[in-house]
This record gives structure tokens, sequence and C-alpha cells, in this order.
């Protein structure tokens, strides 16, 4: 068992409103950012765990995500290729 | 009949769900320790609003996994009656007891007003003393209370009759204005399959 450590970006689903994204993208055109076509927030996670190697820990953040870090109804997840921690 | 609270580390709506069961039903309630197994014979169970686990990571979905879930979402499958109010609501879906999500309010603005919901369905066990199209003045306070799903899961809500409440104004019309926080076709309660659980 190895330790790694894995990034994980979650952001609202494509297509379904974004009131926050939409606010910060009005407030960035507001300070002078005209070219702003899109914003979107969302989180950051980093998850650090053992594992036998990069692959099975990227498997497992996979699950975490599918289980309770993203909401499978609301939200997209993409994550990070694993890096030993 | 025995109804059962859930306390959960943030639930602030408890004691109003003991005083509504004890004081205007005259039942009999007992509260439920998240960390508690057991659901001491309740045959009614109730998740409280608040903000349970402080809302942390998404509003509920930390609840969800408290040990006393696991007994309550085995008593929603066996048909037993579970309803989820506010906070509660957020956790049902969370825990796949209800489909959907529960968003941020499309203002951003936290809400808290009283507000019109119109009865769309009197065959359920929580509503069956409504008449269908009366319209109930009731407090709301959330964040993220804007009920989204699929176009799919929104037309088998409504095919099935399982839309229970939507936001209306005061004679009952359906408007965007009548809407506190965006919700998907002003939907403000839904109940699962064997309609037992709703918010």
């Amino acid at each position: 068992m190895a330790k790694f450590r894995i990034a994980v970006h979650i952001t609202p689903r494509k297509g379904l409103l974004d009131p926050q994204g939409k606010a910060v993208g009005d407030a960035l055109r507001t300070l002078g950012f005209k070219a702003v076509k899109d914003v979107h927030v969302g989180r950051y996670i980093i998850v650090e765990t053992d594992a036998y190697d990069a692959i099975a820990a990227e498997e497992t953040v996979t699950e975490m995500c599918r289980k309770l870090l993203a909401n499978p109804v609301t939200e997209d997840f993409d994550i990070e290729s694993a890096v030993p921690a | 009949m025995k109804f059962g609270i859930v306390t959960f580390p943030g639930s602030n709506c408890d004691y109003d769900a003991f005083h509504a069961v004890t004081e205007i039903l005259g039942e009999e309630a007992v509260y439920l320790w998240h960390k508690d197994h057991d659901l001491q014979g309740s045959d009614v169970i109730i998740l409280p609003g608040g903000f349970s686990y402080g809302d942390y990571l998404r509003a509920g979905a930390i609840a969800r996994f408290s040990p006393i879930m696991q007994e309550v979402i085995a008593h929603a499958k066996s048909g037993a009656p579970v309803i989820g109010i506010c906070n509660g609501f957020q956790i049902a879906c969370e825990a796949g007891l209800l489909p959907g999500a529960l968003m941020r309010n499309s203002s951003l603005q936290f809400v808290s007003a009283e507000v019109g919901i119109r009865v769309e369905t009197a065959d359920t066990l929580f509503t069956n003393l409504y008449e269908v199209g009366e319209v109930l003045r009731v407090p709301v306070a959330h964040g993220e209370g804007r009920f989204v799903a699929t176009e799919d899961v929104l037309d088998g809500l409504e095919g099935d009759g399982r839309v229970i409440f939507r936001y209306a104004d005061a004679h009952g019309n359906i408007t965007a204005d009548a809407n506190p926080n965006g919700a998907e076709r002003n939907i403000a309660g839904i109940s699962a399959r064997a309609a037992t659980c709703w918010e």
C-alpha cells in the first residue's frame, strides 16, 4: 500500500441553472472583464488515500464521487491523476 | 400512533415537530438520536428541518449516512410513512427516498417568508384532510429549496400524481412570483412511489 493524493473537481451539471456562477459572471463583467462569457462555481476536493497503485486510488475516488462527493442529479465530477502523497 | 423524530447534529425544527405531534395532534412522539439504530417502535418517522451537519458538502448529504438512516430507509421501503420537512426533504432526496435534488435558490438569497402552497393531491396519508386546490399559508426558511429533476422525472411525478404541493399565489395561481426559490414547475412537495414520503 502507498499513499496517494487525488484532486476532484465538482461542477454544476451543464444546462442546469447555476445562479451562483451567473452572479459571479455578472460581477466580473461589472468589474470590467467584458469578455467573460460564462462562469461556473463548483468545489475542489483533495482526497488522500492508501491504495495499491494509482489506478486503484483513482477507482476508489471515482466511487467516492458517485456515492457522496457529487450529487448525481445536479453535479458532474472530474478527477485528476493520482500522485504519491 | 407513535411518531419518531430524528435529531441530527444541526437539526433545529425537531422541537417544532415534537410540539406539532404531541400538542396539536395529541399523539405520542419520541426523539431518535442520529447515532442510534432503534426506531423505538415508531409508526411514522419525521425528518425535521434544520442544518444537519452544517450543510457541509451539500444540504442533507452527510445526514444520509447517519446510523439511524439505515433504519429509516428500511422503514420507508417497507411502505411505512416517513415525512421529510425542509432539511428533511433534502435528506430524503440525498438518501434516494425521493427523486431529484434541492439546489441553491435561484435568487441566491436565503428566503425566510410566509408563502402559499396549493394542495395538488389529497390522496396521501398526510394531505387527506385537505381539498385539492386549497391554498395553505406556510412559513419557509431555506437557502437551498429549488427542486430540480430531469424532465423525464418531472413528467413522471406529475403523471403519477406524486406532486403534492406547488407554490401558488393567494388565488391558487401557479406563478413565477409565487415561487420563492425557482423550483421546477413550482414544486414544493412530492411523494415517493408508495406515497409515504413527502416534503
